[in-house]
């Protein structure tokens, strides 16, 4: 067993592009759920808005990238309000229903056949980052540290995605750090006390969510640059479970917590999979063949988010009272 | 606040301005060494993802090489590098089920132009084919089912098939009957949703996957269970042996004897369910009937005796627990009483007349109860808040949903009994017998359950429970055993759900999830924790989904769901039976 490649390849996971995007769509949700107590279990479909912002305009209409990161913005902003609007007003539940079926019920509009002059149906929208990548300063070739190596459009996609990241968990630092982010973490701890004093609890969970939710549009819009090519059917459910499992693995309600939850559980995951995938080589899985390797990792998943919450719900680097909030 | 609120706003659009900045100036450093890597990799979809298809990758004639797709769909192939190349499927590597559909014309790749560091996404997706020319089926099937199975190809509910030739009256008679029937499916699954609801406060994400379970063991069973259904129901009857011996012997023995016994109970079950894992295979196929060789409710006496056993072995239980009570011992009348409804079931299954559905049923209840018994409860005592619950429950269903994907595989299937049913013609409406079968038999569930939550002890008990959690326990109710039967009622419930569902369309890993949209569509339409609210709820929901196809594209049948379940949120939240409190 190749154990040196195993752990190449998993830190090239680790710190690759994909982990870079998951970080950025994280902090959406750490903002929604780690600081506002918000049950968004539809991310995905901030980030399928987002990567279509891109995809219809760059790839439908031949506009320029720019005009498509302002609409994947405008269609996330929409989507919130469309969502927050009529549950957050109510129990958390009804936001934790409402998100998770509105973001499925996109998918199946976005690859419906009759959307297909707009979206590509099925098949998605091809050529998406050619705007992108002639801003890429970095001349072909790979780059990296010893077999830790990109190749120059993932470098590129990586540098700016990992900045983004940077500058978005700034971000949240300084709005969680103002009177702003006080109210909103009131309202994690006791809605009804922030009520009291005079706050309008339900804007300020709106703005929340919308914010978060721009997060998660501009993960989308790495997406489609990065992969070039954007398909309906990537954006599945099991997506925003990934992202829940990353953010109480790293820990919810803090600044780091998000890049680290996605660090850390690529390099899991794709640990994980490349051992497995030995092991099959090797003919010492006798239950489980190579393809249904990926079903073994959805409920690796599945696993590391109940043992997470039941034994450690602070994750990594939380604080673990401040995680035992209740449905607001 | 308002001041606050706008500069907020402002220093938000400054940093978002700032972060798009960012995306153009970015810094750059590091030394080129060798080519980047292209790879060519997509998905496999029928929509629905197909394992095992090969794909060959050509540069100009010279084959590159081939790649093959998961489980999920996917495969990935690592080019040379940039070029221009071809991407061939092999038709001889597709499944039996889906071999006789098309290619989509468009979704065959030649000619691909690949750039440097390019990882491009192919889709080749199968249609069925627009002019007919499928192998016909014997003169006696009617075609039509045929093409209803295969029209299941887009992902969520069939569409109804209807002449477009007929005036809108029958048309329209047509497709509300559909509903009707869709309806009563996702109504049958919802009840458990809502009383678990409203006993726990918590909404349980892994509904949908227990209606898929339930569908999937009625399958396992009903096409003979091989070493894999040995190994499943082993592992219940030892699960559910332990379970007995702890209720039987609390009283009667140390936990330090009765703790080990147990778990060498288990130890036993799973080795011994392994071993017929690995060396039962076929040898040990047995195979219940779904009901009947030709399926469920094609004579009417059929339909009567599945309905009647299980009814008759109900009775015989409860009545022997009523006569014999004061007489004997609790435990003593609990064994008796569980002997009869093995014995019941036994009977039930060599006389051929309950077959896979009850085993699914009894499986899907156990499945919920042990949820219960063993996840939920325990969390709940250990002062887990709700809102962590959820994030359990979705965890739960990912798990439960993919270790069942390992299990029984990513293909769509259905119930061999059902793969052609003659339609029967009943004024303007056709529909097959084992629509009408569905029909009758979740009638008959639904107002079983509305009245026994409404004339039993239990069924109050619940009611009560679900209404006021505290206000119950302090009258006196054992709100945790209710809750225990609860969970119980909503698994078998959801099990019954999923056989309906895959009798009425297709049994597959991804069915339950796409129901429990619909599913939760309709408990908020109803009033979320009330059980005739999700009656009502799940029938409304089920028609409107049909009914739209009238006017709108089929696809758009779930959206319409979840759009009535936005505008009902807006104007009334607490659903259609649910009681006006404050709820925010």
């Amino acid at each position: 067993m190749d154990f040196l490649g195993i752990l190449t390849t998993s830190i090239t996971s680790a710190i690759g592009p994909v982990a870079a995007i998951y970080a950025l769509a994280i902090i959406g949700l750490n903002m929604h759920f780690g600081y506002t107590g918000l049950l968004n279990f539809g991310q995905v479909g901030f980030m399928l808005v987002g990567a279509y912002g891109v995809a219809v305009c760059v790839g439908t209409f031949g506009l320029p990238l720019s005009v498509g990161v302002a609409a994947s913005i405008l269609c996330a902003v929409v989507l919130a309000l469309l969502m927050g609007i009529p549950t957050l007003r109510l129990r958390a539940d009804y936001l934790a229903i409402c998100t998770i079926a509105v973001a499925e019920g996109l998918r199946f509009v976005y690859r419906a056949p009759f959307a297909r002059d707009l979206t590509g149906g099925v098949f998605g929208r091809q050529n998406l980052s050619d705007g992108f990548r002639e801003l890429n300063p970095f001349p072909p070739g790979r780059y990296g540290v010893g077999d830790i190596t990109f190749s120059s459009p993932h470098l590129w996609t990586m540098v700016v995605t990992w900045s983004l990241v940077l500058v978005s968990c700034l971000i949240m630092w300084s709005l969680m750090h103002s009177p702003w982010g006080r109210v909103i973490k009131g309202i994690r701890e006791d809605e009804d006390a922030v009520r009291s004093l005079g706050k309008n609890v339900f804007v300020y969970k709106l703005q929340s969510l919308v914010i978060g939710g721009v997060f998660g549009a501009l993960a989308g819009v790495m997406i489609a640059l990065h992969q070039a090519s954007v398909t309906p059917d990537q954006f599945r459910p099991q997506v925003t479970f990934y992202l829940w499992a990353m953010l109480l693995l790293g820990g919810a309600g803090r600044t780091w917590g998000p890049v680290i939850g996605s660090v850390v559980m690529w390099f899991l995951l794709t640990f994980t999979d490349e051992t497995m995938r030995a092991l099959d080589q090797m003919g010492w899985l006798p239950f489980v063949t190579g393809g249904e390797l990926g079903a073994v990792r959805h409920a690796l998943v599945g696993l590391i988010l109940v043992l997470l919450i039941i034994y450690r719900p602070q994750g990594l680097i939380g604080n673990r009272r401040e995680m035992l909030v209740n449905v607001k | 606040m308002m001041c606050e609120g706008a500069r907020v706003h402002r220093r938000i659009v400054t940093l978002l301005i700032a972060v798009l900045a960012m995306m153009l100036l970015a810094p750059g450093g590091a030394v080129a060494d060798e080519q980047g890597e292209e790879t060519l990799h997509g998905e496999i979809d029928d929509p629905e993802p197909i394992a095992g298809v090969e794909i060959t990758v050509f540069e100009d004639e010279t084959e590159l090489g081939t790649a093959t797709t998961d489980d999920d769909g996917q495969w990935e192939f690592v080019l040379p590098g940039p070029g221009t190349y071809r991407a061939v499927l092999d038709e001889d590597s597709v499944p039996e089920d889906v071999a006789e559909l098309d290619l989509i014309p468009g979704a065959e790749h030649d000619d691909l132009e690949i750039g440097s560091g390019d990882e491009r996404r192919l889709i080749y997706r199968f249609d069925e084919p627009e002019d007919g020319d499928e192998p016909a089926a014997s003169p006696d099937d009617t075609e039509e089912e045929l093409a209803e199975e295969e029209a299941e190809a887009e992902e969520g509910a069939e569409p109804p098939d209807v002449d477009e030739g007929a005036p809108f009256s029958h048309k329209f008679a047509q497709v509300a009957t559909n509903g009707l029937v869709f309806g009563l499916v996702i109504a049958i699954a919802s009840v458990g949703l809502s009383l678990i609801f409203g006993t726990t406060r918590m909404i349980n994400f892994a509904h949908g996957d227990m209606v898929t379970f339930g569908a999937l063991m009625a399958l396992l069973f009903s096409t003979g269970a091989g070493g894999l259904g040995n190994s499943i129901l082993g592992l219940f009857v030892a699960a559910a042996l332990a379970i007995g011996v702890g209720l039987l012997l609390r009283d009667q023995l140390r936990p330090t004897i009765r703790l080990p016994l147990q778990g060498a109970i288990l130890v036993l079950g799973i080795v011994g369910a392994t071993l017929v894992g690995i060396f039962g295979g076929e040898a040990a196929q047995w195979h219940i009937s779904l009901a009947g060789d030709p399926g469920l409710g094609s004579t009417p006496a059929n339909l009567a005796a599945i309905v009647l056993v299980p009814v008759a072995i109900a009775a015989l239980v409860i009545t022997t627990g009523r006569l014999l009570r004061g007489r004997m011992p609790a435990s003593t009348i609990l064994s008796v009483q569980g002997a009869l409804a093995l014995l019941g079931l036994a009977a039930g299954i060599w006389w051929g007349a309950i077959g896979a559905v009850l085993i699914a049923v009894v499986l899907g209840a156990a499945l919920g109860a042990g949820m219960e018994r063993y996840i939920w409860q325990p969390l709940r005592l250990r002062n887990v808040a709700l809102i962590q619950l959820f994030i359990v429950s979705i965890g739960v269903a990912l798990l439960l949903r993919h270790v069942l994907l390992v299990m029984f595989g990513g293909s769509r299937s259905s119930y061999p009994e059902y793969q052609v049913q003659e339609l029967v013609s009943l004024g303007p409406i056709t529909i097959a017998p084992r629509s009408l079968a569905i029909m009758g038999i979740a009638v008959l569930v639904l107002v079983a359950v509305a009245c026994m939550l409404q004339f039993t002890r239990v069924g109050k008990a619940m009611r009560a429970v679900s209404d006021n959690r505290d206000l119950a326990e302090s009258s006196g109710i054992d709100v945790a055993r209710i809750t225990l039967y609860v969970w119980t009622l909503g698994g078998g419930l959801a099990a019954l759900g999923g056989v309906l569902a895959g009798i009425h369309q297709i049994v597959h890993w991804q069915m339950g999830f796409h129901l429990l949209l619909l599913m939760f569509a309709a408990v908020i339409l109803g009033g979320l924790g009330t059980a005739y609210g999700a009656m009502l709820g799940g029938i409304a929901i089920g028609l409107v989904a049909m009914l739209s196809t009238l006017w709108f594209p089929h696809q758009l049948m779930e959206a319409w769901a979840l759009a009535i379940m936005i505008v009902m949120l807006l104007v009334r939240p607490q659903g259609l039976l649910g009681r006006r409190e404050r709820i925010g």
